[in-house]
């Protein structure tokens, strides 16, 4: 009997074992060398927003939660043991696990998590916490023991679990920010599998194993040295093997060729991004106040034939409304079709663009239109949106701006229509939708507009906890986002990640900035 | 000639300041602001405090006066400030990146002088015969080719025939020279290429000035071999003019610099421009124009000096 | 002592001895000067083809055609597709009109400013002269990329009938202190001379002095400086495109055919950046030669 039950055991654990690729042992040792195509302008993780600051940065941090890479969006603790959420969603108590050491020998303790999120939450004189609106609702934070925090909320917040995940929470020293509460800009001291070693402005940074990590085992890596070189030199160096891999993502024609050259040394992996380029009007000059104007322009856009042409030569793909294809609260296909604009009968909703136009008054509307100065893949975008509008006799002169003007241009509302982009770290809805509510409470909508109903439903799914009735909310959301057209989603970035079969343990998310603490990263030499 | 001398050294004072307001307003007027860009660009929730709180640290917000006069201050006391993206001291920005372009530059000035020479000079020699055609030509074609385009070309016919890519990092001269001058010879080539061009025309032209004066005509009376002739006096005269120009085109070569570096992927003060200007990084912005500014005005004071040296009607009391 | 011999016509035939004929202004050109002709019908070709670019071209250079993308040269596209499936020998057609209008615009706005301030700065000497000079000082050690993207940025873009007008401002600017330079040096030297002191104690006003005898005295090097200056610009554009502050996309201008996305392309696909690339490098040539010829015929001296 007893037998029977140990071959059943073992047998079910073979079966049950994980297929995925990381299933060999993981050998310890080398050095990860990857591209970097930006340079983080300082070292504080409250206050930077580029994929620039995150590959080379995160791995000498720890965050309270994460995303578990192979199987996002679920979530798994990073200095967190274990978590609880109270049934009416508004506390949150957090037990951390013991024995943590910061770089520098110190042990982490519930104190410098609490002051950690105070400055995230409330920033002091001089500091800024970029994602502060973020923590709104969050009321007190509590310290009952050294291994335990407790947030308490003033509101219940559907994706605030999630947001507790984010990367770029970065739990600091709560002695060093006492003493210097911008310690973080300039130096970095974290709990993370790599101890900070150099930056060379310029050229690259080095990052060395952490041998007091809290993860026993981890990291594999000796090291990690984060080149910064970007465009055709950084593909150069992925086809030589120089570096192992690019963090970002190829576009496809890069990958085309990286797999032409060494197709048999590299594995390429794919995915919808968290990331799609919109076309924002701005409502304050005409005829963008006439949402049949803007209805029209979105119904001009053949997103289907398009979306696939441009996936050949642009890092885009994936057609899909104001959330990503493939997360869990977007559109289904079937659901899209219905919106104005994402119809398969392109005929049909161009005769009905003409129609509007005519009713509008326009009829042979010219108008600019601008765009980052950047190739991939506002350039290719812009192109194809401009020839798009030309197949309903509409005439867009398209005015490329060096980055800096453009923003100042979006910002000043010194534009008539522009290409923008909505992008983030994950996919939650919160974040997302803030493009789209009214100017005077999002700084991110640059169409000067205000729209009540849309206030309404954003806070309204920001509460329902109950995940079916925040899917019915955000559907409402995006149909009328969508026929009022202040913003229009046009296509959605495809994450294109070529590496080298050597480097193991690493997962491919939707987000650029998930899963780069390098803690579960191996050399198969 | 004193006279002038002092002269034009000082007046090499207002130029400067000159550059040096022009710049300063200009930066200040142009749309957009590095605040914005930094925290805004990647579509992040900023707020308007937000933005003014990081205008105040740069301290942008104060009036236009004072903060150049800040900058002034610190310029004459020899402190270029701080860079507005990374928080660090301007000049430590710049040295760590002056090394290449310096090492980039004179290396193409080198190259340039060992191929205008030979060349000028043959083409003087034979002049109005076939070699002093293809030498024209392929010094008009020098003019010709955008630099950037040569560079690009060049990286090609490597890549196809050697396998060739331009390297990652650059191995520094000290560390190990050999490697590093097989790294930088490229580039170099493709900058250097224009800057012989010149180089070989101007050769050629004051070669034939030379060869024409009485007292070669009176040398080659006498029966002395032609080249003997060239080598001995003509070249010595030939020098000041050519030296005049090397030295000129050494400080046009930041326009080539910028470009090149790009297609390279140097790490050297022609891309960290590039980088700045993108930026709207004053500090930096300023610091870099004023640089390149006094190098131009120093090398024309110079040029400037030689000519009024060489043609006395140039020079006035 | 007789009367001296009435002059006699005599015919050219009737000589004892060889006269060599005297050809025609051009043809002497053309003969004593064969690159600078040459360089004149690459000019004149390239004119044509700007004037006549779309009946010459075979495809429209704004046409998209993802079903060709990245097309090597062939039958279709002799000098094959970029990135948006558009014929690149299209654009090149199209890119020399760009690159022509861009260039003599520039060149001669430049041109003649810096002409008239170097005659100014020329004739009237002192305080003036040692004002310019410094201004113009100021102008030319001002790095090129700074003050194009001054310029764009400040002034935006302004386009007239599909020209960015902000964009000649701006390629214009580094070229008035470069002929003023030329210009004042020629200048100078005819204003030492005699007969310019002369004039003055006759009574003769500046305009009429400057403008009979400094004026025609500085036409050559003029003339030579704008033939130069064409190459020059057509350069820069290309310069600036490259780096994203000149043309912008959707036009076809060669600069900024070899930016932006061939960056990312051109060691797949060579044929986006090499036809551009020598579409450039033989137009500013072309203008080079002709250039040279130029200062050749009409003044070997002059010190550029």
């Amino acid at each position: 009997m007893k037998l029977h039950l140990v071959v059943m055991a073992a047998v079910a654990t073979a079966l049950l074992a994980p297929i995925s690729a990381g299933a060999q042992t993981p050998k310890k040792g080398g050095e990860l060398k990857f591209a970097v195509s930006a340079e983080p302008p300082d070292y504080d993780c409250h206050k930077n927003t580029s994929f620039a600051f995150i590959h080379p940065v995160r791995p000498h941090y720890s965050t309270l939660l994460k995303f578990d890479e192979a199987k996002y969006p679920a979530i798994v603790g990073d200095l967190a043991q274990s978590w609880q959420v109270s049934p009416d969603n508004l506390t949150f108590t957090f037990k951390l696990k013991p024995n943590v050491k910061f770089h520098d020998g110190s042990t982490l303790t519930s104190a410098d998590v609490k002051a950690s999120y105070e400055r995230i939450v409330n920033p002091p004189q001089g500091v800024i916490s970029i994602r502060k609106a973020s923590y709104a609702d969050v009321g007190t934070i509590e310290t009952p023991d050294p291994l335990t925090v407790v947030f308490k909320l003033k509101k219940p917040n559907a994706g605030m679990l999630a947001q507790f995940a984010s990367p770029w929470d970065c739990i600091y020293s709560a002695a060093k920010l006492k003493q210097d509460p911008k310690f973080p800009e300039k130096n970095i001291l974290g709990t993370g599998p790599f101890k900070f070693v150099s930056h060379t402005a310029g050229s690259h940074w080095i990052g060395k194993r952490f041998a007091d990590y809290f993860e026993p085992g981890k990291p594999y890596l000796d090291s990690f040295r984060a080149v910064f070189v970007g465009g055709a030199a950084m593909v150069n160096a992925l086809q030589a093997g120089e570096v192992l891999v690019e963090f970002r993502g190829q576009s496809p024609a890069n990958r085309d060729k990286l797999v032409a050259a060494v197709g048999d040394k590299v594995s390429v992996v794919e995915t919808p991004w968290i990331c799609n380029l919109v076309v924002g009007f701005n409502t304050e000059k005409k005829p963008f106040d006439d949402p049949r104007v803007r209805r029209a322009l979105s119904l001009a856009i053949d997103r289907w034939q398009g979306s696939q042409a441009l996936s050949k030569i642009a890092l885009v793909r994936d057609v899909g409304g104001v959330l990503r294809p493939g997360y869990s609260l977007a559109a289904k296909e079937s659901e899209l079709v219905n919106y104005p604009g994402f119809s398969k009968d392109i005929k049909k909703s161009r005769e009905e663009a003409k129609k509007l136009l005519q009713e509008a008054g326009v009829a042979n509307l010219k108008f600019k239109f601008i765009n980052r100065n950047v190739g991939m893949p506002y350039t290719p975008v812009g192109v194809f949106l401009i020839d798009q509008w030309r197949q309903i006799g509409v005439t867009v002169e398209h005015e490329q701006l060096e980055t800096k003007l453009y923003q100042a241009a979006l910002s000043s509302g010194n534009y008539e229509a522009g290409l923008d982009f909505n992008c983030d770290y994950m996919d939650d809805p919160n974040i997302l939708l803030i493009k789209y509510v009214s100017a005077d409470k999002s700084s991110v909508n640059y169409g000067r507009y205000n729209d009540r109903k849309l206030d309404d439903l954003y806070e309204r799914q920001m509460r329902a906890t109950d995940p079916t009735e925040r899917t019915r909310l955000v559907r409402e959301f995006e149909k009328h986002a969508l026929e009022q057209a202040y913003t229009i989603p046009t296509i959605w970035w495809h994450r294109i990640i070529v590496y080298w079969k050597q480097m193991k343990g690493w997962h491919l998310t939707p987000s650029h900035y998930v899963g780069q603490d390098l803690a579960e990263v191996w050399l198969d030499r | 000639m004193l006279r002038y001398t002092v002269q034009r050294l000082l007046m090499m004072i207002p130029t400067l300041f000159g550059v040096a307001v022009l710049v300063f307003v200009m930066l200040r007027v142009m749309p957009g602001d590095i605040v914005e860009l930094r925290l805004r660009a990647e579509g992040a929730q900023v707020t308007p405090e937000i933005l003014a709180m990081e205008r105040a640290r740069l301290g942008l917000d104060k009036p236009m006066l004072a903060q150049f006069f800040d900058w002034m201050g610190g310029l004459l006391t020899g402190d270029f400030g701080i860079s507005m993206w990374t928080g660090r001291p301007v000049a430590h920005e710049i040295a760590i990146r002056l090394e290449l372009s310096l090492e980039l530059a004179i290396l193409a000035t080198i190259l340039a002088t060992l191929i205008a020479l030979p060349l000028g000079t043959l083409a003087a020699l034979f002049k109005d015969r076939w070699p002093d055609r293809v030498i024209s030509v392929f010094a008009i074609a020098g003019l010709a080719v955008p630099s950037f385009w040569f560079g690009m070309i060049i990286i090609l016919v490597l890549l196809w025939n050697l396998n060739w890519i331009p390297p990652l990092t650059f191995t520094p001269l000290l560390e190990d020279p050999v490697k590093n001058l097989s790294q930088l010879i490229w580039p170099a080539l493709a900058v250097g290429y224009r800057y012989s061009a010149v180089a070989t025309r101007m050769t050629r032209s004051t070669i034939l000035e030379v060869l024409q004066e009485d007292y070669i005509r009176t040398a080659r009376a006498k029966g002395v071999f032609e080249r003997l002739v060239v080598a001995r006096h003509a070249m010595r005269n030939a020098m000041l003019p050519v030296v005049t120009v090397i030295g000129l085109e050494f400080a046009f070569l930041i326009g080539g610099l910028v470009v090149t570096e790009q297609v390279f992927n140097l790490n050297g003060i022609g891309k960290l421009f590039v980088n700045v200007l993108a930026r709207g990084d004053y500090t930096m912005i300023q610091a870099l124009v004023m640089l390149v500014a006094a190098f131009f005005i120093f090398v024309n004071f110079v040029v400037d000096l030689l000519y009024a040296v060489l043609d006395p009607r140039i020079r006035y009391g | 002592m007789s009367a001296p011999a009435p002059a006699v016509a005599v015919a050219v035939a009737d000589l004892p001895y060889a006269v060599p004929k005297r050809r025609g202004f051009f043809a002497r050109f053309v003969t004593t000067h064969p690159l600078g002709a040459a360089g004149l019908l690459v000019i004149v070709a390239m004119i044509l083809a700007g004037i006549f670019a779309e009946q010459v071209s075979p495809y429209d250079p704004l046409a998209v055609d993802y079903g060709a993308m990245l097309a090597k040269p062939s039958a279709e596209h002799w000098l094959g597709t970029d990135t948006f499936g558009r014929d690149v020998l299209s654009r090149i057609i199209h890119g020399a009109r760009t690159a022509l209008l861009v260039g003599f615009l520039s060149s001669f706005v430049g041109s003649t400013l810096g002409a008239a301030v170097g005659v100014a700065s020329a004739y009237f000497g002192g305080r003036i002269d040692m004002t310019l000079q410094s201004l113009m000082d100021i102008l030319i050690s001002f790095p090129l990329i700074v003050l194009a993207l001054a310029v764009v940025a400040i002034l935006g873009k302004n386009i007239v009938f599909g020209l960015d007008l902000n964009l000649i401002i701006a390629i214009a600017i580094p070229m008035v202190p470069r002929v003023y330079r030329v210009v004042r040096s020629s200048g100078l030297a005819i204003r030492e001379m005699a007969y310019i002191d002369a004039a003055r104690t006759a009574g003769f006003s500046h305009s009429r002095i400057v403008f009979r005898h400094i004026a025609p005295n500085v036409v050559a090097p003029y003339l030579i400086m704008v033939t130069a200056l064409v190459a020059q610009a057509i350069l820069l554009e290309a310069s600036l495109s490259f780096l994203g502050l000149g043309v912008t996309e959707p036009t076809a201008a060669w600069g900024l055919m070899l930016s932006g996305t061939a960056d990312d392309f051109y060691q797949q696909a060579p044929w986006m950046i090499i036809f551009p690339g020598l579409a450039i490098s033989l137009a500013v040539f072309a203008f080079n030669l002709f250039g040279d010829s130029l200062r050749d015929w009409l003044d070997p001296k002059i010190k550029l």
